[in-house]
């Protein structure tokens, strides 16, 4: 290996480095700073001290909202790994070509790319007090009087949310479903498996690495979501996200940093469980 | 399971998904239809009328806060992320093919950028420049909080690239006498300049929608989302669809674009491999 081939490396990973640095690693470090700071309705102020986190970790609305944004995780990723593994099974094992496989793929990933703030506005003139399917639902006598809950309401963050990161299952699944062997489903049915068997037995084993890597994108985007929690609530919900937010908009740094440290600690303390139970390594 | 006749749960999971197509698409369509709505139409159905009034309403500041200068932001913001990500991504893509001091952490950093929630990385650099005495710009910490979110996609997608690609190809070119930038200029990019559109796509579309880690790191003057997402306390009127149909018509034109572009260098070069 000649000097050069030794160097390039480095050289090519060098903006790669440098620019996480200085937008991820030394931020999250000032964000740990901050949090031990002091600060009054003005500014804040370089110091030493500790009520930031005693104020976020022993306060009952800490805790309330905490508790709030994990059930917002549990219901989301439980329904969007339900919907996300049957779109993925179906486009990995029943479609046929790869051209429409890849065509009925893009299909599901253009909205994917396209602007999240509009594709929730776009829930209003559906679910809204005069909104399509309450018209509908009172027009067809199955309700007496418009729904109130559909829009504005705990039910609205979670339909959104799986309306948004449904996707983030989808693509990782479908990905580990397309690396399956087919000869091990023809050996397991040749071997007498029922489908229900080869299921629960072959496919859903191989396709744990996609379940947790998806898994880990939709528990960490929705632990950290405060905009659609902020809209699709209409304000009459809370998370730890949208906490932090309303203390950013009150010049309240250093308590929101104090509330990201905690965050980031239990975002990482979930993924590390995930990493734990199943090994993704192999499918990055 | 693929068998040589269509079983019942083929024709039961072929529902389920066009139910998922319909829910993703669905509230779309609404708000396409509604931007449309009459002079004296509001919100929600029934349509009073049809104008395109709306949409000459988008470009009146008075109406909806400033639209053209947003987009500008956001446009050019989108094309400064996207060029970066595509290059950055596909050097660092690079540098991983071979060992090297620091790669597993720089790898798990890169990770970490994707599992650390937006608004932490908003925080975090709004601070940064704070402390510093920097101001916050659109084009300088905007810009730097937009590539942690679009830099791990486009390092996962030339990991993918990579890891399919045989190094027989850049083996034949070094045994014919080809210099390593002959060699990746003629014969490694030629071959990845399809999954490289698809990292400018990821790079340009996450930024131009890009709403969380814009939030502290915009400065004085506001991008696109953070535009329309100040309109939603607002705005009463269906300009706010307009907008939306505007916008959504936009992404699909760009997406559209980097799909025919991908198809006609697939086209091309399997003509000029005689395939």
């Amino acid at each position: 290996m000649t000097f050069a081939h030794r160097v390039a490396p480095y050289l090519q990973a060098l903006p790669l480095t440098l620019i996480l640095g200085v937008f991820l690693v030394v931020p999250i470090a000032v964000i740990v700073m901050v949090s031990f700071w002091d600060y009054d309705s003005i500014r804040i102020y370089p110091d030493f001290v500790t009520f930031n986190y005693e104020e976020t970790l022993f306060s009952f609305v800490t805790w309330k909202t905490y508790l709030n944004t994990l059930k917002f995780t549990f219901i989301v990723w439980a329904i969007t790994l339900f919907v996300g593994f049957w779109v993925a099974y179906f486009l990995a094992f029943h479609v046929r070509t790869a051209t429409m496989q890849t065509v009925l793929f893009l299909v599901c990933t253009v909205p994917f790319l396209t602007s999240n703030i509009i594709r929730m506005i776009s829930w209003i003139p559906f679910l809204g007090r005069n909104g399509l399917l309450n018209t509908a639902l009172v027009d067809a006598g199955i309700v007496p009087a418009p729904l109130e809950f559909l829009l504005f309401s705990e039910f609205a963050v979670v339909l959104a949310m799986v309306h948004l990161y449904t996707l983030f299952m989808v693509t990782p699944i479908f990905n580990t479903l397309m690396r399956i062997d087919r000869a091990l489903i023809e050996a397991a049915r040749d071997a007498g498996a029922s489908g229900f068997q080869i299921l629960t037995n072959v496919i859903l084993p191989l396709a744990k690495p996609g379940i947790a890597i998806g898994s880990i994108f939709v528990v960490t985007l929705v632990m950290g979501d405060f905009i659609t929690v902020r809209f699709m609530s209409g304000g009459q919900s809370a998370s730890v996200g949208l906490m932090m937010a309303n203390q950013i908009s009150l010049l309240q740094y250093p308590a929101a940093a104090a509330n990201a440290v905690v965050l980031l600690v239990v975002v990482l303390m979930i993924v590390a469980a995930i990493v734990r139970v199943v090994d993704i390594r192999k499918e990055l | 399971m693929p068998s040589e006749t269509r079983g019942f749960g083929f024709y039961v999971l072929a529902a389920f998904f066009v139910l998922f197509v319909l829910f993703l698409y669905g509230p779309l369509s609404t708000i396409l239809i509604l931007s449309f709505q009459g002079p004296d139409g509001g919100l929600t159905f029934p349509m009073n009328g049809v104008s395109t009034r709306w949409f000459a309403n988008l470009f009146e500041t008075q109406a909806v806060g400033d639209f053209g200068g947003s987009f500008t932001r956001s446009f050019l913001l989108g094309l400064m992320v996207m060029a970066t990500t595509v290059v950055v991504s596909l050097l660092g893509g690079l540098a991983f093919r071979r060992r090297f001091v620091g790669s597993t952490v720089l790898f798990y950093v890169t990770i970490a950028s994707l599992v650390v929630p937006s608004i932490l990385v908003s925080l975090g650099i709004g601070l940064l420049f704070q402390v510093t005495g920097f101001r916050p710009a659109w084009y300088s910490s905007g810009f730097g909080a937009h590539l942690t979110w679009t830099l791990p996609f486009g390092l996962l997608i030339m990991f993918a690239v990579f890891n399919r690609f045989s190094p027989a190809y850049e083996e034949a070119a070094r045994d014919l006498g080809a210099t390593p930038w002959q060699t990746f200029a003629h014969v490694v990019l030629p071959m990845i300049t399809p999954p490289l559109v698809g990292v400018g796509l990821f790079g340009f579309t996450l930024s131009y929608d890009e709403f969380a880690r814009t939030l502290m790191t915009s400065g004085s003057f506001n991008t696109l989302p953070l535009e329309i997402y100040g309109m939603t306390t607002n705005v009463t009127t269906p300009v706010l669809y307009a907008l939306g149909t505007v916008t959504t018509a936009f992404s699909f034109a760009i997406i559209l674009t980097a799909l025919i572009a991908i198809t006609i260098i697939n086209r091309r070069r399997l003509t000029a491999s005689g395939a």
